[in-house]
């Protein structure tokens, strides 16, 4: 399925070292739709991103459902063990089944 | 409290008033101080990249004559400032004058994406640097109106803005605490928009919480009130993009 690029913000340690652990921070623009339907709106559909998965290095390392309790411009953050230079890569799917997805390269020394 | 005390009481918050603004990062708390300086967590920032694209964007982009978006160092630390033409300008007015004039393209329109993106690259570049607004000469006469506005009781609940950022600073009002309200952090990103968002409109959100009269964004009203804000802020560093509650 193909995939779109999407605003996001996504922050590495510049180098790491084998074994080490590091903090992968993550930003993603996204209005995170959650169909309120009250007095004084317009009632939308809803529309978030209800799946985060990250691959590094080709293995999937973490993956999170998110609800529409989150806000808009979600930012999450996790840690993975640095193994080998490689791209991380995050894909993001959205409700319709649009994908979207960003990469980062995370450089072991 | 004793009657004497309470007749001092105007008197002392009149010497503190005009002494004791501080910026407003020290009135926020301190999850939201830290985000704010930290462009890996803070949402401000995918605005931010957006206006840096902008900047460089277009058949005759801001580049083309301005060089790199750091030439815009200290500018933001300037507005609003009275044009040649006798207007008085904010960072948004400035913007969208050069897309019409200069560029040659529609202007973005307030509160739009691109605008508020636009601002936010450059505000950025100010960020740190003293407040420097000019208020004598041609803005004389702005900073007046601006200055009235502040001090003149408003809306339903007939406040001025001084009886909450003067009076009251410091204290909670609705889970937040009222700051010196100053325009330094703007444009910035409100955890209750969910977005990004001018002074502006944050303005509008303090005319509606006294029940008084919303002006559109760039109104009169709130381009001088922004300039007697910037006059209160000399010398506070910019704080744009900020993050807000």
């Amino acid at each position: 399925m193909p995939t779109l690029p999407i605003t996001a913000r996504i922050t590495l340690p510049p180098s790491a070292q084998r074994g080490e652990v590091v903090t992968v921070r993550v930003l993603v623009r996204h209005p995170m739709e959650r169909a309120v339907d009250a007095p004084g709106l317009t009632p939308l559909p809803r529309k978030i991103l209800h799946t985060l998965r990250v691959t590094y290095a080709g293995e999937e390392v973490f993956r999170m459902a998110l609800s529409p309790g989150i806000a808009a411009n979600p930012y999450l953050e996790f840690t993975t063990v640095a193994t080998e230079t490689g791209d991380l890569v995050f894909t993001w799917e959205e409700d319709g089944g649009t994908l979207y997805q960003r990469e980062a390269r995370l450089v072991v020394t | 409290m004793t009657g004497a005390w309470r007749g001092l009481l105007p008197l002392t918050a009149l010497l503190l008033g005009g002494a004791d603004v501080r910026p407003t990062q020290e009135y926020l708390s301190p999850e939201i101080r830290e985000a704010q300086e930290d462009p890996s967590r803070h949402p401000g920032w995918l605005w931010v990249e957006e206006g840096e694209a902008l900047w460089r964007a277009g058949e005759k982009p801001c580049a083309s004559c301005h060089g790199g978006i750091a030439g815009m160092t200290g500018v933001a630390a300037r507005y609003p400032a009275v044009a040649s033409d006798g207007e008085l300008l904010d960072l948004e007015g400035r913007i969208e004058r050069c897309r019409t004039q200069h560029q040659g393209e529609a202007s973005f329109g307030r509160e739009s994406e691109a605008l508020l993106a636009l601002t936010a690259a450059i505000a950025l570049q100010s960020r740190g640097m003293p407040v420097a607004v000019a208020t004598d000469g041609p803005a004389a006469p702005f900073l007046e109106e601006g200055r009235r506005f502040y001090q003149t009781r408003q809306g339903q609940l007939n406040l001025s803005c001084g009886q909450c950022h003067d009076d009251n600073a410091g204290r909670r009002l609705r889970g937040d605490v009222i700051s010196n309200g100053l325009g330094t952090g703007y444009p910035a990103y409100r955890l209750e928009w969910n977005t990004m968002g001018s002074l502006h409109r944050r303005l509008r959100a303090c005319s509606l919480g006294v029940r008084a009269e919303q002006f559109p964004p760039g109104s009169r009203e709130y381009l001088t009130l922004e300039l007697f804000l910037a006059s209160r802020a000399k010398g506070l560093p910019i704080e744009a993009p900020g993050l807000r509650r």
